[in-house]
Formats: C-alpha cells, sequence, structure tokens
C-alpha cells in the first residue's frame, strides 16, 4: 500500500524515459497507420454519423418507396443469392476435390471469374441481354422468330440477373475456400467409410459436413458482409433501373449521395448496421483469436 | 492397356457431367467479350459463336486513339497503372510497418489498433465511400489521383496488416532476441532478419493491394472527374452514358483492362492463394 502511494506522488517521469527505445520504434511504425485511419476512416464515419443524427431524415426514407424496395432487394439479395451461391460451391468443391488431370486444368480456368476486373465481364453480360441486339435474344429470334423478352426491364428478372452476375464472379473464390477445408480432412475417414460400405451421403453427413459446417457458416456470413457492399453487379448491370426497383443498400447510398442528399445517404447506411454490426462483431471474433 | 470398367466409364460421366457446364458458365461473358473484340463491326450483332471475319482491328483503334471515347484511352491506362503502384507501396510501407509494429514489438494498445483495422475491413466498401466522398472533398483531394490512393489504401491496408500479422506471429521470437544481443538495433532487426523473413507474405499483400486498386470502380468513379484523371473502369463506364456506344471497342477496351490482372493473378496463384486461404479456414 504504502509503495503504491510513494509511486504515484513521486513525479512522472517523463514519456520518452518510460518507454524502451523499441516502444518508441513500434509506435512510431504504428502511427502511419493510425493516421490513415484517423484521417479516412473515423473522422468520415464520425461526420457521417454527425450528418445522419437528425430523426427527420429516417421520416423521409421511411416515405420513400424506393428505400423500402431497396431493402427488400438487399435481403433477397443477401438470403437468396448468398445461400444460393454457397450451397453450390460446397457441391463444386467436392467436385474440384476429385484427383483427374483435366479437373485440375478446369479449376484454372474456373478461377478467371475472380481473376478478372467485374467491369468488362459485367458490361458483357450486360450487352448479352439487351433486348435488340444481344447475342441472347439475337439467338431466340433465329431458332422461333418470336423475340426474346426484355430482360432488364422486368424488375424481378433484373434482380436475379444481378444476384447472377454477382455469383458467377465470385462462386470461384468461395468454391476455392471450401475446397482447402474439404482437403484437410483426413483420407482415412473416407477410406474407412468406403469398408464400412457408406453411401455418398453418408459419408458427406457424418464425415464431410462435420468437418466444414464451421468453414461453411463463416464463409456464409462473411458473403453476406461483403456482399452488402456488392454495387457493381447491381449499378453496371441494371443501374438500379428499371424506375430504381432494383436498387440495393449499396447502390441507393450512391444515388442519394449523386443527388446531393447525403443525410439519406447516411440514414440508409444507419438503417443497415443492425443488421451488419452482429456479423461484423461476430466475424471479429472468430478472426481475432 | 486395361480397359476402364463400367463403373469407372459412369464416374467420369457423372464428373463431365458436371463439368461441362461448370466451363460453359465460367466462359460465356468472357467468350462474349472476346468475341465482340475480334469482330468487325458489322459482325458483331449477328449472333455468331464465331466471326467470319475476325480481325484486329479494334485493337488498332483502341491503340491509335482513333474513337471519341477513347481519346485518352492511353492516358486513363497510365492512371490506372500509377494509382495501383502507388497504392501497392503505400499498402506495403503502411501495413509492414503496422504489423511489425504490433506483432513483434508489442506495442502498447496494438492489438486494439488490430481490431480497429479489422472492423474497417468488414464494414463494406461501399457504405463507407458517401462520407469519404465529402471527407475528401474536405480535405480538398477531390478530382486529384491522391483521394483515390488514399482512400484504396484505407481499404487494402486492414486485411494487409492482418495478413501480415497472422504471419510474423509464427516467427520464432528468438530470432528477434539473438539478433538484439547481436546488437541490432530495431530499425536493422526490421530491415535485416524481418522484412526478408517476411518476403512471401509481402509479395502476396503487395499483389492483393495492387489488383484491388486497378479493379476499382465505385471510389475511381465518386472520386475522380476529368476525363484525363479517371481510371480505366471509370472509362468503360462511361462508354454506358451514350445509346450509340460502340460495344465492339468497348468490349476490346475491357479485354485489354482485364489483361494485366489475369496475368498477375495467374503468376502469383502461388502466393495468393496461400495468403487468401491462410485467413479464410483459420476458423
Amino acid at each position: 500500500m504504502a509503495i503504491t502511494l510513494s509511486a504515484s506522488d513521486a513525479p512522472s517521469p517523463p514519456l520518452s524515459a518510460r518507454l524502451s527505445p523499441p516502444q518508441i520504434w513500434g509506435i512510431a511504425l504504428l502511427a502511419p497507420y493510425l493516421l490513415v485511419f484517423l484521417a479516412f476512416v473515423v473522422y468520415p464515419v464520425g461526420y457521417g454519423l454527425w450528418l445522419a443524427r437528425h430523426p427527420a431524415s429516417y421520416v423521409e426514407l421511411y416515405n420513400d418507396p424506393i428505400f423500402a424496395r431497396a431493402a427488400v432487394n438487399t435481403l433477397i439479395f443477401l438470403v437468396i443469392g448468398i445461400n444460393i451461391k454457397m450451397l453450390i460451391a460446397l457441391f463444386l468443391s467436392g467436385f474440384f476435390a476429385q484427383q483427374r488431370p483435366w479437373i485440375r486444368w478446369l479449376s484454372v480456368i474456373f478461377i478467371l471469374p475472380w481473376a478478372v476486373p467485374s467491369i468488362p465481364t459485367i458490361l458483357s453480360v450486360r450487352f448479352m441481354l439487351n433486348p435488340e441486339w444481344g447475342v441472347i435474344n439475337q439467338l431466340i429470334f433465329k431458332f422461333t422468330g418470336d423475340d426474346g423478352p426484355n430482360w432488364l426491364n422486368d424488375p424481378a428478372v433484373a434482380l436475379a440477373m444481378a444476384i447472377g452476375v454477382h455469383i458467377w464472379k465470385s462462386l470461384p473464390f468461395w468454391t476455392l475456400i471450401l475446397l482447402t477445408g474439404r482437403l484437410a480432412i483426413s483420407h482415412d475417414l473416407y477410406e474407412a467409410s468406403d469398408v464400412d460400405g457408406a453411401n455418398w451421403w453418408q459419408k458427406f453427413r457424418y464425415i464431410t459436413w462435420p468437418s466444414m459446417q464451421t468453414l461453411y457458416i463463416t464463409c456464409t456470413l462473411l458473403s453476406m458482409i461483403w456482399t452488402l457492399g456488392d454495387f457493381n453487379s447491381v449499378y453496371l448491370l441494371t443501374g438500379g433501373g428499371p424506375a430504381d426497383l432494383t436498387h440495393v443498400l449499396s447502390t441507393l447510398g450512391i444515388r442519394y449521395l449523386r443527388l446531393d442528399q447525403l443525410s439519406l445517404a447516411m440514414a440508409s447506411i444507419v438503417c443497415a448496421m443492425p443488421f451488419v454490426l452482429p456479423l461484423v462483431y461476430f466475424m471479429m471474433k472468430r478472426l481475432s483469436r | 492397356m486395361k480397359l476402364p470398367t463400367l463403373r469407372e466409364v459412369g464416374t467420369e460421366a457423372k464428373l463431365l457431367l458436371i463439368g461441362i457446364p461448370v466451363f460453359i458458365w465460367t466462359m460465356i461473358p468472357i467468350y462474349h467479350m472476346f468475341v465482340f473484340a475480334i469482330s468487325p463491326k458489322e459482325d458483331a450483332f449477328t449472333g455468331k459463336l464465331w466471326p467470319t471475319h475476325p480481325t484486329l482491328h479494334n485493337f488498332s483503334i483502341v491503340f491509335h486513339q482513333q474513337h471519341y471515347f477513347l481519346r485518352d484511352f492511353w492516358i486513363q491506362f497510365w492512371n490506372s497503372t500509377v494509382i495501383a503502384l502507388a497504392v501497392g507501396a503505400l499498402t506495403l510501407f503502411v501495413a509492414t510497418a503496422a504489423a511489425f509494429s504490433i506483432s513483434r514489438l508489442r506495442v502498447p494498445g496494438g492489438r486494439a489498433v488490430m481490431n480497429m483495422a479489422l472492423f474497417t475491413y468488414f464494414i463494406p466498401a461501399a457504405f463507407l465511400a458517401v462520407p469519404m466522398y465529402r471527407t475528401m472533398g474536405t480535405y480538398g483531394l477531390l478530382n486529384t489521383h491522391w483521394s483515390l490512393i488514399l482512400a484504396m489504401v484505407t481499404i487494402a491496408a486492414p486485411y494487409a496488416i492482418w495478413v501480415l500479422k497472422q504471419a510474423s506471429d509464427k516467427l520464432p521470437v528468438e530470432l528477434d532476441e539473438a539478433a538484439t544481443m547481436d546488437g541490432a538495433t530495431t530499425l536493422q532487426l526490421f530491415r535485416l532478419v524481418y522484412v526478408p523473413l517476411m518476403m512471401p507474405s509481402l509479395v502476396a499483400v503487395g499483389t492483393y493491394a495492387i489488383l484491388l486498386a486497378w479493379n476499382e470502380y465505385l471510389y475511381a468513379f465518386l472520386l475522380l472527374s476529368k476525363d484525363t484523371d479517371i481510371t480505366l473502369p471509370v472509362a468503360l463506364g462511361n462508354f454506358l452514358a451514350a445509346d450509340d456506344s460502340p460495344w465492339e471497342l468497348l468490349m476490346t477496351t475491357g479485354f485489354i483492362y482485364a489483361l494485366p490482372p489475369a496475368a498477375v493473378y495467374y503468376a502469383f496463384k502461388r502466393y495468393m492463394v496461400g495468403g487468401l486461404t491462410a485467413g479464410a479456414v483459420k476458423s
């Protein structure tokens, strides 16, 4: 007790004396990132939240039918789109785990969508779907003599196409991740189950899935967080149209920004936070171990 | 040679039944782009699987900037290159220093910084774009390349730090102790021990940052506007503004734009896959 008192009574030594040289270096080396973080994360986020402080913004947002539609679209995108994607990825990871030379070659090609930038390929799909000149309707006309549908003019179809583009782009990545998880499973387990006469479903149910379920769920959640920020798939394919019916939250925020309604843009993002933050918290607990 | 059994043929057929659709699905948008790029203007819209008269004329038009939409092609290509390389270099600098400080020097508060960085990594980039745009205006950086470079460093750094920290946590502590015992200063430890040992991860992180910056559309489109300032993806997006866009030229430009990152990706695939999966599988 006496010691602690005397320690706190004594004038504290200057900061440089209390820190060892490596610690001073440590702070100096951490400083560049801290500066970036303060200037381009803390300040913008704080400023954004300050802009979104008025309840009136939320009332206006609530009364904007485009916002409600965008929220529903985002949910469809995440809940349906991501789960379809992850199920296909889980299935294909089993396919790519097969040891065949041609499957190894195919896996090299399969990664292309992930390796090339998304803009040219999204625009390529957009042209394919063009009602008059796109290759799909050209082929429909050639074989049936009928005009094909105006694909991107129907909000439901247009959103489905945007989800398709998203899946096309990110399926290889998740398949690859799940494949590494699958390859980590000991081969002995499968051999033992072969001896026991297990069929493919029993092998999946009792060997593959138990070892992969944590990874699978982590990947699904991570993909959901990232997909919330997928601006390109929707913006470059449909531009939010027809009639602003295919917006998702990320394109809507940018739409408000372009219309100079910054407080609405921030409010729409704040509205997504109750959904985003638990996912982020969960992922951080996972990754910071 | 042993003839395959009926059962083996059946398995192979089932695998092909999956493999062929996967191949077609993967290739369609890329092949479509490629066919457009090598088709003469009149051929491009006939819906043929292979043009009757394949040509490289479109590439020549792009390289000689012989179209209204392409008059700044080379300067935009240059912009994309400079910005991507600057983001790569700056991210490497910022992230290596931070990872060394957190993982090796165990600086007080390092763990908190790591968590803040991870938090940034999980905030969708499109959400951060809105306040970031306004902030860049406040800083007076809007419409300069610095705005895009700094924004991309902000986005690339968290993952970079995390990957580097994971990798450097695996280096034995005895290494640092031995070097210090031999009288190495902290800076020497960083330069002569840490950086050489971390090379594979540094390559992965640098490539990651360069590709991220080269491929970025949203931030580039928000932060830059002048035709001679923008990067290639923004120029591609601008093609859409007109109804009479020359699709074959757009697809050609897109093809040229997509080649460097694809080449880099395949060249560094070894590092990329290692770095990426190390992150995702650890669960």
